[in-house]
């Protein structure tokens, strides 16, 4: 099983890797990091390949990927 | 646990001040990997733009000479004739290599002076507020054409990759773009191969990427990203435009 590692503080909530994880696995939470910003969680951790996309797409290096 | 993806070590660990979105963040980590991969962490000098890009010298664990607008090719040949076993890197906004800059870059060019050249397109100066550039598209709205780019008036975005692969004295022009997947693929095999041109002595290499701001543009991140592939990629063609091989000159 794949794991992802959130850099909360770090995430600017901008959606890109929402917008390209091919199994939906993120979502925008309710909480807010020290910025003001709501960070990315990982939610759908089952259907999660580990192909990181969505780290690749962050602009801010946010996520890390372990396999 | 194996780690697959991770901040690459020339890339410093400190937040960045770029907006939520912005290539600028995911093109330097991608440069950081280009240093990672090369080894060439401890003999680079990068010579830094103004710009939204002008704290270079924060985000990578290099050392980095400040450069008037635009004149970083300048600086930076001088830095490399005076020590050509250094890594000389670039990464410049449109505004600065595409405007104030524009002979600087040329004459850099022309010259075949062997730096690397990462030139960052996002069609405004970001820095300070939106305005109009030389690369703004045909009826884009800027703080300095409220009502639109018009070519009678301001011209066409110019094309600059086209128009440096014409000269002798480079290596590798290539334009490519991070807005999906695919595109990012093709972006880190572009920049690797403009960090070879200098390695090898060839000449000089240079990236053009098609980056966005979403700030200036009035967009969220997703929306400036698709503007790339539906506005900016029809009128800037992604491709190689030069590939030299052997050094002619060196
Ligand atoms: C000689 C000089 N003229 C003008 C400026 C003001 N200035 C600062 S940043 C900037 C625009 C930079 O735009 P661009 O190169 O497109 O980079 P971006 O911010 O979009 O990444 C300008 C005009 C300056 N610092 N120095
Ligand atoms: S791409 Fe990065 S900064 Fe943007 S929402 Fe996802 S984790 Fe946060
Ligand atoms: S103003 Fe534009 S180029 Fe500058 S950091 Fe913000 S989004 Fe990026």
């Amino acid at each position: 099983m794949p794991k992802l590692e959130i850099r909360e503080e770090r995430c600017k909530s901008c959606g890109l890797c929402i917008e390209f994880c091919p199994k939906g696995c993120l979502e925008i939470t309710d909480r807010f990091n020290p910025s003001g910003y709501n960070p990315v969680g990982w939610m759908n951790t089952e259907e999660c390949t580990g192909c990181a996309i969505c780290a690749r797409m962050c602009p801010d290096v946010v996520i890390e990927v372990f396999k | 646990m194996k780690q697959v993806f991770g901040r690459p070590e020339s890339l410093v660990d400190v937040a960045s001040h770029f907006c939520p979105g912005c290539h600028h963040g995911t093109i330097h980590r991608l440069v950081a990997e280009a240093i990672d991969h090369y080894g060439v962490r401890e003999e680079t000098i990068g010579a830094a733009s103004v710009g939204c890009s002008v704290f270079m010298y924060d985000y990578f664990d290099i050392d980095v000479v400040e450069s008037p607008h635009g004149r970083s090719p300048a600086v930076a040949t001088g830095v490399k004739r005076s020590n050509p076993e250094k890594f000389v890197l670039l990464y410049q906004g449109d505004g600065d290599l595409a405007a104030i800059g524009t002979a600087e870059i040329i004459h850099a060019a022309n010259r075949g002076e062997p730096l690397t050249v990462i030139f960052v397109n996002n069609t405004v100066y970001g820095m300070t507020g939106g305005q109009m550039a030389p690369t703004t598209m045909l009826g884009q709205r800027t703080t300095t054409s409220p009502y639109g780019r018009e070519f009678s008036q301001d011209g066409y975005p110019i094309k600059i990759t086209e128009m440096l692969a014409q000269l002798e004295g480079v290596a590798y022009a290539a334009r490519v773009a991070v807005d999906t997947p695919a595109h990012l693929a093709k972006a880190k095999k572009a920049i690797f191969a403009a960090f070879e041109a200098q390695v090898e002595k060839r000449g000089m290499g240079m990236v053009e990427i098609l980056s966005s701001c979403p700030t200036n543009w009035g967009m969220n991140a997703i929306e400036a990203n698709k503007r790339i592939e539906t506005e900016m990629i029809p009128y800037f063609p992604l491709g190689v435009f030069k590939e030299r091989k052997g050094s002619d000159f060196f």
